[in-house]
């Protein structure tokens, strides 16, 4: 007789957790370099409270009542239950607030492409922060922590959420068109996206613009002319690169298209890739008005690190069979 | 693997194969034995991989190719509605309407008076077959009306025919089968064609020759970019 789990979930043996462990155990020394200290908050919190934020497509999937007919919900991120911490336990301390955190996260996403219902999640937030500096400080901790672990070739994209509805809005894109092209970007389809344009009668170097800008990515030279139509969001982008110290300067792609699928994220936005994976293995962002929602206005930011892809990252790597690691040899990553 | 691009490219076999073909020979590969030898599924020298067209999203999606091609048809049954993407949906970027493969996505019954208008009054419930049970739901949900989808894997006009179901969604090029079927077409849902897809890390980390296949892309006659 096999008595199964559920979908989405798994066991892991001894050899597995060993592996995990010395991975978790050098995140934990690193954050701590840092001065982020480590918290627990519970696994279910009333559905109501996580609620305040807006999770866009990461909501808490999976609900249950308990005895007095309340609905809890297991947590989809640590973030939130973070931001709830902060406002009643922390409601007079003096910013900034450094946490870490090493925790289950639960999410109802479709099993078998290597995304776990329950992802174990290392990261950090860093609260009453503001941009450019605390951005700057969440990347750096973010590479040292990366480095530590051993991981050689990864990089950072780095986008701004408001970078794309502010050139919408310049570029004087009526209002009931905005949300259609937004989403085809939140899609990642431009095939979609110039479609839309076209249909909204966009034309010429607005038209033009739109398509082409999210397409960008590469190093500060991406930034060059979307200045005048997002000058918030790229003299942001700039500022925080110019605070990063050379070696995590040198990991970030800027990457003009990039939009998270959490709907907390205010401004700089990043995630992780490595060659050895096809997928990301983390992200993060600022998102300077979850707090306020729970009652206390501080500007934040901060990342999680899906542990289970960074450890298949670093096994890619070190077999040196990781499948986008494919290309003539000697060559660098483009 | 390595190829001329830089790039591992999923290749669909079947409809779209021979104009795939073609436009990766206009890009200056040596095609030859991808033409002559349809055995193998691995052309390392060119950097091609060969799978059946629903199997280039996973591959790609996975990072097992950089770049894709496969048809619209395909990503939209794969893929989820605007709500549930990131649950539904393959992580894929869609990066370039190739112009080729092009198909209708239509609704077809038997000639003669409709028999699904008259299973939806009299039953309630209309019964379709498909091989897009995803796409096929999605619009008779869109258009209010309650309907029983049947998946087949074969043949779809066939269903019909016996009387197993009222009405089918398939993709049609000319509508001859249909018409031998004796089959009508009563909605058009949607025009389908080949479209370029690429792995989301791929974008970032092979940024350069992606853009690059991109322009090549764009450059050719054949591709009516959209």
């Amino acid at each position: 007789m096999i008595y199964p789990i559920p979908s989405g979930t798994r066991d892991v043996l001894p050899q597995e957790t060993g592996e995990v462990r010395a991975i978790t155990d050098t995140l934990r020394a690193a954050f701590d370099g840092h001065r982020y200290g480590e918290i627990y908050t519970p696994a279910l919190e009333y559905e109501s409270v996580l609620a305040r934020a807006d999770m866009a497509e990461a909501q808490p999937a999976y609900r249950v009542f308990d005895e007095s007919g309340a609905v809890l919900a297991l947590r989809s991120d640590m973030t939130v239950p973070i931001a709830r911490v902060v406002a009643t336990r922390y409601a007079s301390s003096e910013p900034p607030l450094r946490f870490c955190y090493f925790a289950h996260c639960y999410r109802g996403v479709r099993p078998q492409r290597g995304q776990l219902r329950e992802l174990l999640q290392a990261g950090i937030e860093l609260i009453g922060a503001p941009a450019p500096q605390g951005t700057a400080e969440a990347l750096t901790v973010l590479c040292h922590s990366l480095d530590a672990v051993g991981l050689k070739d990864y990089r950072v994209g780095m986008g701004d959420a408001s970078l794309f509805p502010a050139l919408m809005v310049s570029l004087q894109v009526r209002e009931p068109v905005r949300h259609g092209l937004l989403q085809a970007l939140v899609r990642r389809d431009f095939v979609e996206l110039g479609q839309r344009l076209h249909d909204a009668g966009l034309e010429g170097e607005a038209a033009e613009l739109l398509l082409e800008v999210p397409q960008r990515r590469g190093g500060s030279e991406v930034l060059a002319d979307v200045s005048a139509s997002a000058a918030e969001a790229v003299m942001g982008l700039r500022d925080v690169h110019q605070l990063l110290e050379p070696a995590v300067a040198e990991r970030v792609i800027f990457d003009l298209g990039l939009v998270r699928n959490i709907g907390y994220y205010t401004g700089a936005v990043f995630e992780v890739y490595d060659p050895a994976l096809g997928a990301r293995i983390g992200g993060g962002g600022r998102y300077d008005e979850l707090l306020g929602r729970f009652g206390r206005q501080l500007p934040a930011v901060g990342f999680a690190l899906d542990v289970d892809q960074l450890h298949q990252a670093l096994a890619g790597e070190e077999r040196g069979t990781g499948l986008l690691l494919a290309r003539p040899a000697g060559e660098q990553v483009a | 693997m390595s190829s001329p691009s830089g790039l591992t490219i999923a290749v669909p076999r079947g409809a779209l194969f021979k104009d795939t073909v073609d436009l990766l020979a206009g890009l200056g590969m040596d095609t030859e034995e991808l033409r002559e030898n349809d055995r193998k599924l691995l052309f390392e020298e060119i950097g091609v991989i060969t799978m059946r067209p629903s199997d280039v999203p996973t591959y790609v999606e996975a990072g097992a190719a950089d770049v894709g091609i496969t048809g619209k048809d395909v990503l939209l049954e794969q893929g989820g509605r605007a709500s549930d993407h990131g649950e539904g949906g393959r992580e894929v970027y869609e990066l370039l309407d190739l112009g080729y493969g092009r198909c209708t996505m239509v609704l077809a019954s038997k000639r003669g008076p409709d028999p699904a208008v008259e299973a939806l009054r009299r039953l309630g419930v209309m019964r379709v077959a498909t091989k897009y049970p995803r796409i096929a739901a999605r619009h008779l949900e869109e258009t209010g009306r309650q309907a029983e989808i049947v998946e087949v894997k074969g043949s779809v006009e066939l269903a019909p025919l016996t009387g197993m179901v009222e009405a089918i969604v398939d993709l049609t090029a000319t509508g001859t089968t249909l018409q031998e079927n004796n089959l009508v077409v009563r909605e058009e849902l949607m025009v389908c064609t080949a479209r370029l897809i690429a792995n989301p890390v791929a974008h970032k980390l092979k940024a350069a020759r992606i853009d690059e296949l991109l322009e090549r892309l764009r450059g050719l006659p054949a591709a009516s970019v959209g």
